[in-house]
C-alpha cells in the first residue's frame, strides 16, 4: 500500500477550528478504515462545553433522559468535584449509537482532539459495533428514541399522578436496577422502536375492551390452591431479573407503573454489556488511538510536540499504581486493556518459546490487527483476561494473589509471578471480572398465592460473603412496596444450601395508593 | 461524518435535577443553611457557600455484597518481596481486600455548593416585608429617565442615524429615486455616441433620447432628496416613576457592662438576618452600627460587636444620635429606614419619657419598621417569661400597641434567632395555615 507522507503538520499550535477538526478526521480515516480496517458506525462530533460536559455527566452521558432527582444529586457532586479542581473533566464522551455521537470539549488542545478523535470515533466506535455483548444486547439504533419516548412517558405520569408517585416508583427502580437484567440471552433482540409502539398499542386495546358489566360479574368459588411447582412454572420462577417479574407479576402495580418499571429496565439492559466490556472496550480505544497517533506522527503529521503531549496524556492515562502506593484504587481498565493487546501484539510479531507454548495459535501470527480484531469482536472482560493474559505481563506487572479466608487471622499469599503461580493468577483476575462474582445472585424463588401473598427472595451466598445489610433493608422495603404484600428476603450458602440470615419486609400502606 | 457545535445550546439541562434533588433533600438542607449562620460574618451571609448534609437521605441503596465477612481472594499488582505461602497481617480498616474507598458505609456528609439564589431561598423561604413598608417602598418614588422608541422632533443629539438612514432608503425606494449608477450609465452612453467617428445612421435619434433621460433622471434626482427632513427619527426618552431601591438599616445596641457575649451574640444574629432579609428586598442596602452606654457613637461593624466601654445606659443618647445620622445622610424621602435595636432592657427610670417621646414623635413617622429585641441571659430563660419585665420593655409596651411599624421580642438562647425573626417577616397566609 502507498503511504501518503504529510507536506507539512496538521497543526502547530494547540488552537483548532471546524476546518481543522475535518482536516483531523478525514486524514485519521484512511489509516483507521483502510489500513487498520476497522468497521464503524457512521460519526457525528458534536463540541460542547465544559458546562455541557458536566449536564452530560449528570445523565449516565446520555444525551437526553428522564428528570429525577438522584441525576441532579451527581450533577452537584461533579460540579463541586469540578470547582474544587479534584477532578478534571472527561476529554471525551462517546454514545452507542448509530449514527455514534462523540463529544469533544471546546478547552481540548488541537493535539487532545486528534487523540480523541481517534480514541472515540474510531477505537470505541469500532468496539460498540463488533463486539458480540454489545449485538446481543443493545440496539444502536434505537436508543435515543426510546430515551426519547421514556423522558416523555416519565414526564407524562408526571403531569397525570403527580411528581411524587412517580418519583417513589422511580426510586424503587433504581434502587433495583442491577437486579434489573436478563443475564443469558433467551429473549429475542429488542426493537426499542417497537417497544414504544407496543405500549400506545396495549393502551389502545385497553380501552378498547373496557367494559364496566365486568365489575357485577358474579364470581365463582375460589379454585383450588395449585400446587407449588405448577405455580412456580406459570409464574416463570425462578427468576433473576426481578423488575422483569415485578412488570409482569406485580398483583397491585397500575400499568403505568409496570411502564416505568419496564423502561428502567430497558436502561439498565442496555449499559449492561458495558459492564461487562469495560477493560476491553477502553483497551481496545486506548490501542486503536496509539496506533493512529504513532501513524500520524510517523509521517509527519504531528510535530514532535504534540506528539510529545499526547505521550504525556496516554501514559498518564495507562498508569497503574501499585498496590502499596497509596493511590491503588482497583485495575486500570485502561491500563489492562492497553497492557494485554499491546502483549499480545508482541505475541504475534516476535514471540518467545514461552509464548509459542501459551499461545499456539496466535504466536507468530504477523498480523496483530486481525488477532485483536477478532478478540475484540468475541470476547468479554473475564474471557479476555482469562485467555489473553500472558506471563510475560504477570512478570511485568509483578502480579500476586492474596487469600483471605473467613476465620483465619492472617492474609496468604496464595500465588506469585512464577511458574506456580501464573494460571492462578490468570484465573483469579478472571474471576474478578466476571460480572456473577461482583454483583450477588439474587432470585426470586417463590410467592405464597394462596395465602398472604409473601414474596420469597433467594441469595445465593457466595465464599461466605453476606448481603450488605443497612442498604439491604432498604432495598427490600422498596421491593416490597412495589410488590404490595409481605418480601423476605433469604441468604442461602450456595454449597450447603443453609440458611444464613433473613430479612423481611412490609409494605409502606401510603406508598401506592 | 458531522461536526455539530452545541456550545451554543442553551444550558443547564440538569437545573431541573437539580431542583429536585433541592427539593429532596429540603428540610436537610435548609437546616443546614441555618445552621451556617453562625459561622458566617454579617455582611456576607448570602454569599453562596458550601454545605453539607447527612447522606442517608439521599442515599441511593442497591443489594451488593458486604466489604466485609466471607472468603475472598484479590489478585493486587507490584508485588516486592511475598513468596507463595507468605502470611501478612491483616491491614487496619477491615478485613481482606483492601479498597476502602468507594464502599463505605457511608456516613461521611454530603458536600455541594449551592449559589447564592439557592441559599437565600432556602434561607427565607415566605417571608416578605411587611404591608406597610409596601406600601411605602412603592409610594415613595423618584423620577428615572428611561428610553422610549423615536420621535419625529427632538434634540439634535438624539439624532438617531441608523433609524434617520433606514427611514430615508425606503423612501428613496418607494419613490423609485434614480440611483447614481443610473446616470453614470447615461453619461457614459452619451460620451460614446459622441466620440464615435463617424456617426451611425441612428446615433442623433439615440442621443437625443438619451440626453433627455438624462435630464429625467438629473429633475427626479433633485426633487427627491437623499435624505429629507421627514426622514429625521430622534431617540425618545420619557421619565417614569422609579421606587426607591435603597435602605438603611440601624443597629442599636446597648453595650454597657450588663450585656454580656452571650446577648451581643443574640444581638449579632438578629442583625446579620435582618441585613441579609434587607439585601433581598432592596438593591443597595447601608448599614449603620450604633453602640450606646450613657453615651452614643457610631462605630464600625468590628468595634460595635466586639469591643467594651464602661458606663451607664442612657437608651434615649442612641436614639438621638439616630436622628442625628438620618438628619444628616439619609433623607426619609430617598431612603427606607430600617432600625433594629438590642438591649438587655436596662434603663434608667428617669430617661424612659424622654426615650417614648422621641420614638413617638420623630423616629417611627420616618421609619419602615422599628424591631426592638430584648437579649436575655440563657438561664433566666424560665424566670423571665413569667412576668418580671424591664424598664425599657414597660416603657416600650405602649408604643407597640399604638404603632404597628414597632414590634418588640424577647430572646434568651441562640435557637429561638431564627423563629422569631420568621414570626417577624412571615407572610401572612403562612402564618395562619401553620397555626
Amino acid at each position: 500500500m502507498t503511504v501518503e507522507l504529510a507536506s507539512a503538520p496538521l497543526f502547530t499550535g494547540s488552537d483548532w477550528d471546524f476546518a481543522l477538526i475535518n482536516r483531523i478526521y478525514e486524514t485519521i480515516e484512511p489509516i483507521a478504515l483502510q489500513e487498520m480496517k476497522l468497521d464503524i458506525y457512521p460519526n457525528q462530533i458534536e463540541v460542547i462545553s465544559a458546562e455541557q460536559m458536566l449536564d452530560a455527566y449528570s445523565s449516565i452521558g446520555m444525551p437526553l433522559f428522564y428528570k429525577h432527582w438522584s441525576f441532579g444529586k451527581q450533577f452537584v457532586t461533579n460540579e463541586m468535584m469540578y470547582r474544587k479542581g479534584l477532578r478534571g473533566l472527561a476529554y471525551e464522551l462517546v454514545i452507542n449509537s448509530d449514527p455514534c455521537i462523540n463529544y469533544l470539549m471546546q478547552e481540548n488542545s488541537a493535539t487532545m482532539q486528534t487523540l480523541v478523535i481517534a480514541h472515540a470515533a474510531f477505537g470505541h466506535n469500532h468496539f460498540f459495533k463488533n463486539n458480540y455483548v454489545f449485538k446481543q444486547w443493545t440496539d444502536a439504533e434505537g436508543i435515543l428514541d426510546y430515551l426519547e419516548f421514556a423522558k416523555r412517558y416519565i414526564a407524562q405520569c408526571e403531569e397525570r399522578y403527580g411528581q411524587l408517585p412517580v418519583e417513589r416508583v422511580l426510586d424503587a427502580a433504581h434502587a433495583l436496577m442491577n437486579q434489573g437484567v436478563h443475564r443469558y440471552p433467551r429473549v429475542r433482540p429488542r426493537d426499542l422502536k417497537a417497544e414504544a409502539a407496543r405500549e400506545a398499542e396495549r393502551q389502545a386495546y385497553r380501552d378498547r375492551i373496557y367494559d364496566d358489566l365486568w365489575r357485577t360479574v358474579p364470581t365463582g368459588a375460589k379454585a383450588d390452591a395449585i400446587p407449588s411447582d405448577a405455580r412456580r412454572a406459570a409464574l416463570g420462577l425462578p427468576q433473576e431479573n426481578i423488575l422483569y417479574f415485578l412488570e409482569k407479576s406485580g398483583p397491585r402495580l397500575e400499568s403505568w407503573q409496570r411502564e416505568i418499571l419496564r423502561i428502567v429496565r430497558l436502561i439498565a439492559q442496555y449499559f449492561y454489556p458495558q459492564r461487562q466490556t469495560k477493560a476491553m472496550n477502553e483497551g481496545a480505544a486506548t490501542y486503536t488511538h496509539y496506533r493512529i497517533m504513532t501513524t500520524l506522527h510517523e509521517r509527519g503529521w504531528l510535530t514532535d510536540g504534540a506528539f510529545m503531549e499526547f505521550l504525556s496524556s496516554h501514559t498518564n492515562v495507562v498508569y497503574q499504581p501499585t498496590y502499596d502506593s497509596g493511590q491503588f484504587g482497583g485495575f486500570n481498565p485502561y491500563a489492562l486493556g492497553f497492557g494485554i493487546m499491546s502483549d499480545i501484539e508482541r505475541v504475534c510479531r516476535a514471540p518467545t518459546e514461552e509464548d509459542r507454548e501459551w499461545f499456539g495459535d496466535i504466536a507468530g501470527s504477523g498480523d496483530p490487527m486481525e488477532v485483536l480484531k477478532d478478540i475484540w469482536a468475541n470476547y468479554r472482560d473475564e474471557s479476555f483476561v482469562s485467555q489473553f493474559l500472558s506471563p510475560h505481563l504477570i512478570r511485568q506487572w509483578r502480579l500476586f494473589k492474596i487469600l483471605d479466608k473467613q476465620g483465619e487471622s492472617e492474609l496468604r499469599v496464595d500465588a506469585i509471578h512464577d511458574e506456580r503461580g501464573y494460571r492462578r493468577i490468570r484465573r483469579s483476575l478472571a474471576r474478578e471480572y466476571e460480572i456473577g462474582r461482583q454483583e450477588p445472585d439474587i432470585q426470586v424463588v417463590d410467592v405464597d398465592l394462596a395465602g398472604d401473598r409473601k414474596l420469597i427472595v433467594e441469595h445465593s451466598v457466595l465464599d461466605g460473603v453476606q448481603l450488605e445489610a443497612r442498604d439491604a433493608a432498604m432495598v427490600l422495603q422498596n421491593l416490597a412496596n412495589l410488590w404490595g404484600y409481605e418480601v423476605l428476603l433469604k441468604e442461602v450458602d450456595s454449597e450447603t444450601r443453609k440458611e444464613l440470615k433473613s430479612h423481611s419486609a412490609q409494605p409502606n400502606a401510603v406508598w401506592l395508593r | 461524518m458531522h461536526i455539530v457545535d452545541r456550545r451554543l445550546n442553551p444550558g443547564g439541562k440538569s437545573l431541573v435535577n437539580r431542583q429536585r434533588f433541592l427539593r429532596r433533600a429540603r428540610a436537610y438542607v435548609q437546616q443546614a443553611v441555618r445552621d451556617s449562620l453562625k459561622d458566617r460574618s454579617i455582611k456576607d451571609l448570602d454569599k453562596e457557600g458550601q454545605i453539607s448534609i447527612q447522606r442517608d437521605v439521599i442515599h441511593e441503596p442497591t443489594l451488593h455484597r458486604a466489604a466485609q465477612g466471607g472468603s475472598r481472594e484479590r489478585v493486587f499488582p507490584g508485588n516486592h518481596d511475598y513468596m507463595e505461602g507468605d502470611r501478612i497481617k491483616r491491614p487496619d480498616g477491615g478485613a481482606g481486600a483492601g479498597s476502602k474507598a468507594g464502599q463505605g458505609e457511608g456516613n461521611d456528609d454530603f458536600q455541594f455548593a449551592l449559589s447564592r439564589e439557592e441559599f437565600l431561598d432556602l434561607f427565607l423561604d415566605d417571608l416578605e416585608l411587611p404591608d406597610l413598608a409596601k406600601r411605602r417602598l412603592i409610594g415613595g418614588a423618584v423620577d428615572g429617565i428611561r428610553r422610549a422608541g423615536y420621535s419625529t422632533v427632538g434634540n439634535p443629539s438624539n439624532l438617531s442615524v441608523p433609524r434617520t438612514m433606514q427611514k430615508a432608503m425606503s423612501r428613496r425606494l418607494a419613490l423609485r429615486r434614480p440611483k447614481g449608477a443610473d446616470l453614470a450609465r447615461i453619461e457614459e452612453e452619451i460620451a460614446l455616441i459622441e466620440a464615435r467617428d463617424p456617426a451611425l445612421p441612428d446615433d442623433a435619434v439615440r442621443l437625443e433620447a438619451l440626453r433627455e433621460e438624462r435630464s429625467t433622471v438629473i429633475r427626479r434626482r433633485n426633487l427627491i432628496a437623499y435624505i429629507d427632513p421627514v426622514d429625521l427619527r430622534y431617540r425618545r426618552f420619557e421619565t417614569v416613576p422609579k421606587p426607591v431601591a435603597q435602605a438603611v438599616m440601624f443597629c442599636l445596641m446597648d453595650v454597657s457592662g450588663s450585656m454580656t457575649e452571650h446577648m451581643k451574640d443574640l444581638a449579632k444574629r438578629f442583625f446579620a438576618l435582618l441585613h441579609l432579609f434587607l439585601s433581598r428586598c432592596y438593591e443597595h442596602v447601608e448599614v449603620v452600627f450604633i453602640h450606646h452606654t450613657d453615651r452614643a457613637a457610631e462605630v464600625d461593624e468590628q468595634t460595635f460587636f466586639y469591643s467594651t466601654v464602661t458606663g451607664g445606659t442612657l437608651v434615649s443618647s442612641a436614639l438621638e444620635k439616630l436622628i442625628e445620622v438620618v438628619q444628616e445622610r439619609f433623607r426619609p424621602d430617598d431612603w427606607n429606614i430600617y432600625v433594629a435595636q438590642a438591649s438587655d432592657g436596662d434603663t434608667m427610670q428617669s430617661d424612659n419619657g424622654r426615650v417614648v417621646s422621641l420614638m413617638q414623635q420623630e423616629i417611627l413617622p420616618f421609619s419602615q419598621y422599628f424591631a426592638y429585641l430584648e437579649v436575655g441571659r440563657e438561664e433566666f430563660a424560665d424566670i423571665e417569661t413569667i412576668g418580671t419585665t424591664t424598664g425599657l420593655w414597660q416603657a416600650y409596651a405602649p408604643v407597640s400597641e399604638a404603632n404597628r411599624n414597632f414590634v418588640m421580642r424577647k430572646v434568651h438562647h441562640r435557637r429561638e434567632i431564627y423563629p422569631v425573626f420568621r414570626e417577624l417577616f412571615q407572610r401572612k397566609g403562612v402564618a395562619e395555615r401553620s397555626s
